[in-house]
């Protein structure tokens, strides 16, 4: 208890101080656990700029005997289909996550709208969705089957692009933040309804879209399940089902190459695994350098989600 | 005929509005609700037919129960259920207990810029997909060129063959589970910690609690309620897997499947790669049903305890 009382004499105002020691050791939990969540990366970075030979005979090491950059030069060489599928994941994710926008805000405006007849049944009719499902067998016949989409960019964008939970998350958006004095405004003023939604609703929603977006925009250039499941043809293979393809085997990327001069003497030669690890380092790059940026949008969209209207 | 004439009248009024939900409800019938009706070739034997999807449902053969009587026939029911709960069982409460542990460490943590970083850096793996993940599990386990098999020969040890030894498979499964969404579940604890009244604390302080008390009487209690609703939503996914995980990090090594196999990895293989369509159905509409009455029931209870926090 003297303690105690002495360092509110010392200290009145700071109330919340943890004692050295302990403050240490939570520095030590939080950096140690930071770091193990970094380093795999870091890691694979390093990988990805070893020597191959010193890579086959060493194996993976933090500080490797020879560095070499031979992996990003064949990628830049040999990697045509590197670049395609860069290009299939960027207009997968602009137009999906575009696409998905469109849907998501249309339908959670309309819900929130108290005029709205029907907005208890849509509402229920998104918000079943999350409670059941049909499953994947039938999700893939109705794709494949009455869709048609089997081997097409579609299959990659509309799978995701509805998204009861978004939904809900964007209705509250749009009652919490959004008066209704301001819908009354633009009717007296002889808006229609689309034109109140565009001109009025959608400038004050930017927060919320910004968040449901870049949820968005990260489940399709993280998707590679809906390319394992309906894509067959090598040219529109998104980058993350691309790094599965050749998980076990270059053949992928030499099936590829029309550089003629790669016989299958050079094969032995090639960066085998350096170059899969550098084709890792570019696929995650992106996010790596981004997310930092992005990240309160994220932690406010899981705030967000946890209120409801 | 006044009904029928007001119900028009609804309509045209609703127009615009209606207009608005249209191509999300397409998308909701195409992609939720006919799956759902889909689910009777649970009931068939799926064919597939030329004329196209109607035909293949309507033409395949009625019968019964049989492909859940197979199902359930086999070993395979046994161990994708016990392993789909099981994983799920520990995911729950050690997440929960690393998770709150973690909020509150970074919570404590004098100097905020760095408690900053640390959040930054932890926040990462949720970020990015399983198929990378994959690849960084086989930095450290690939049998010649791994990390861990590297380090233990330091130790004199054998190298172990990671992705056919399924020994430690549930221990690698939970921490990287524990990996890839510790950071995202601290991130969510810590807003609650952060929104907790500062007067109380102060007001601890005042009668001479000391700060492990303050945690234990104020913080842990104060985030109760989260945590309840947290675990009782999980308690309601707890028949669905995380299929990326049980997946891509074993690399879909067969001699794993004893360890690793889960419903919805089951699902997919019977799909892609056996063909037992049939089975594979069966088994989606078993997990969708079970599920389905753990999320009513789960929420019952959240309703029971505080309807503020319960989904509906």
């Amino acid at each position: 208890m003297t303690t105690q009382t002495q360092t509110i004499k010392t200290k009145p105002r700071d109330f919340h101080k943890l004692p050295t020691v302990w403050n240490v050791l939570f520095n030590i939990i939080a950096g140690i656990f930071a770091i193990a969540c970094v380093f795999p990366f870091i890691f694979v970075t390093i990988i990805s700029f070893t020597d191959e030979k010193t890579l086959a005979t060493n194996g993976y090491r933090i500080i490797p005997e020879k560095w070499s950059l031979e992996a990003y030069r064949y990628l830049f060489k040999a990697g045509d289909q590197l670049l395609r599928s860069y290009g299939i994941t960027i207009t997968v994710t602009i137009v999906g996550t575009v696409v998905s926008l469109i849907l998501t805000a249309l339908f959670a405006y309309a819900i929130s709208r108290k005029s709205f007849k029907y907005r208890n049944f849509f509402g229920f009719f998104a918000f079943f969705t999350m409670l059941f499902n049909g499953g994947l067998v039938p999700t893939y016949i109705v794709v494949t089957q009455l869709l048609g989409l089997k081997d097409s960019l579609w299959a990659l964008i509309l799978p995701l692009a509805g998204n009861a939970f978004y939904i809900m998350i964007m209705r509250t958006f749009f009652v919490t933040s959004v008066p209704e004095a301001i819908i009354e405004s633009g009717k007296i003023d002889g808006a229609g309804e689309f034109k109140i939604f565009y001109k009025l609703i959608l400038p004050l929603s930017l927060p919320g879209l910004a968040t449901i977006g870049l949820f968005s925009t990260l489940g399709y250039w993280n998707d590679w399940f809906n390319a394992l499941l309906y894509i067959d043809n090598p040219d529109l293979v998104p980058l993350q089902s691309m790094l599965m393809r050749i998980e076990n085997s270059m053949q992928f990327l030499l099936q590829n190459t029309n550089n003629p001069s790669l016989g299958m003497g050079v094969l032995q030669s090639l960066p085998q695994d350096t170059s899969r690890m550098a084709m890792v380092v570019l696929a995650t790059g992106p996010i790596i350098f981004a997310y930092p940026f992005f990240q309160r949008y994220f932690i406010q969209g899981l705030t967000i989600g946890a209120v409801k209207e | 005929m006044k009904r029928i004439g007001e119900f028009f009248r609804d309509l045209n009024k609703n127009r615009v509005l209606l207009l608005m939900v249209l191509p999300t409800t397409i998308w909701f019938l195409f992609f939720s609700y006919l799956p759902m009706a889909g689910m009777v070739i649970a009931f068939k034997e799926y064919r597939y037919s030329r004329d196209g999807f109607w035909a293949s449902i309507v033409d395949s053969k009625w019968v019964g129960w049989q492909n859940f009587k197979f199902l359930f026939s086999t070993n395979d029911a046994y161990i994708i259920t016990r392993n789909t709960l099981l994983y799920n069982v520990f995911f729950i409460i050690v997440g929960l207990v690393v998770a709150v542990l973690m909020a509150i460490v970074l919570s404590e943590i004098a100097n905020k810029r760095l408690a900053k970083v640390y959040q930054t850096g932890m926040f990462l793996p949720y970020f990015l997909s399983w198929v990378i993940v994959g690849y960084f599990v086989f930095s450290f386990l690939s049998y010649d060129k791994g990390m861990v098999n590297h380090i233990a020969s330091w130790f004199g040890a054998d190298p172990t063959q990671w992705y056919t030894d399924k020994t430690y498979w549930p221990l690698i499964i939970v921490l990287v589970f524990l990996w890839k969404s510790i950071g995202y579940n601290s991130v969510v604890y810590l807003a609650a910690i952060m929104g907790i009244d500062k007067s109380l604390y102060e007001a601890a302080m005042i009668d001479g609690a000391n700060k492990r008390q303050q945690i234990w009487n104020i913080t842990i209690p104060m985030l109760k309620p989260l945590m309840t609703i947290l675990t009782l939503l999980a308690i309601g996914r707890i028949f669905y897997a995380d299929f990326g995980l049980f997946y891509q990090v074993p690399r879909d090594s067969g001699a794993l499947y004893s360890v690793t196999n889960v419903i919805d990895t089951y699902v997919y293989r019977g799909l892609k790669s056996t063909g037992e369509i049939g089975m594979s159905t069966a088994a989606g509409l078993y997990q969708s049903v079970i599920g389905f009455v753990l999320v009513m029931t789960s929420n019952y209870i959240v309703r029971k305890f505080d309807k503020d926090n319960a989904l509906f």
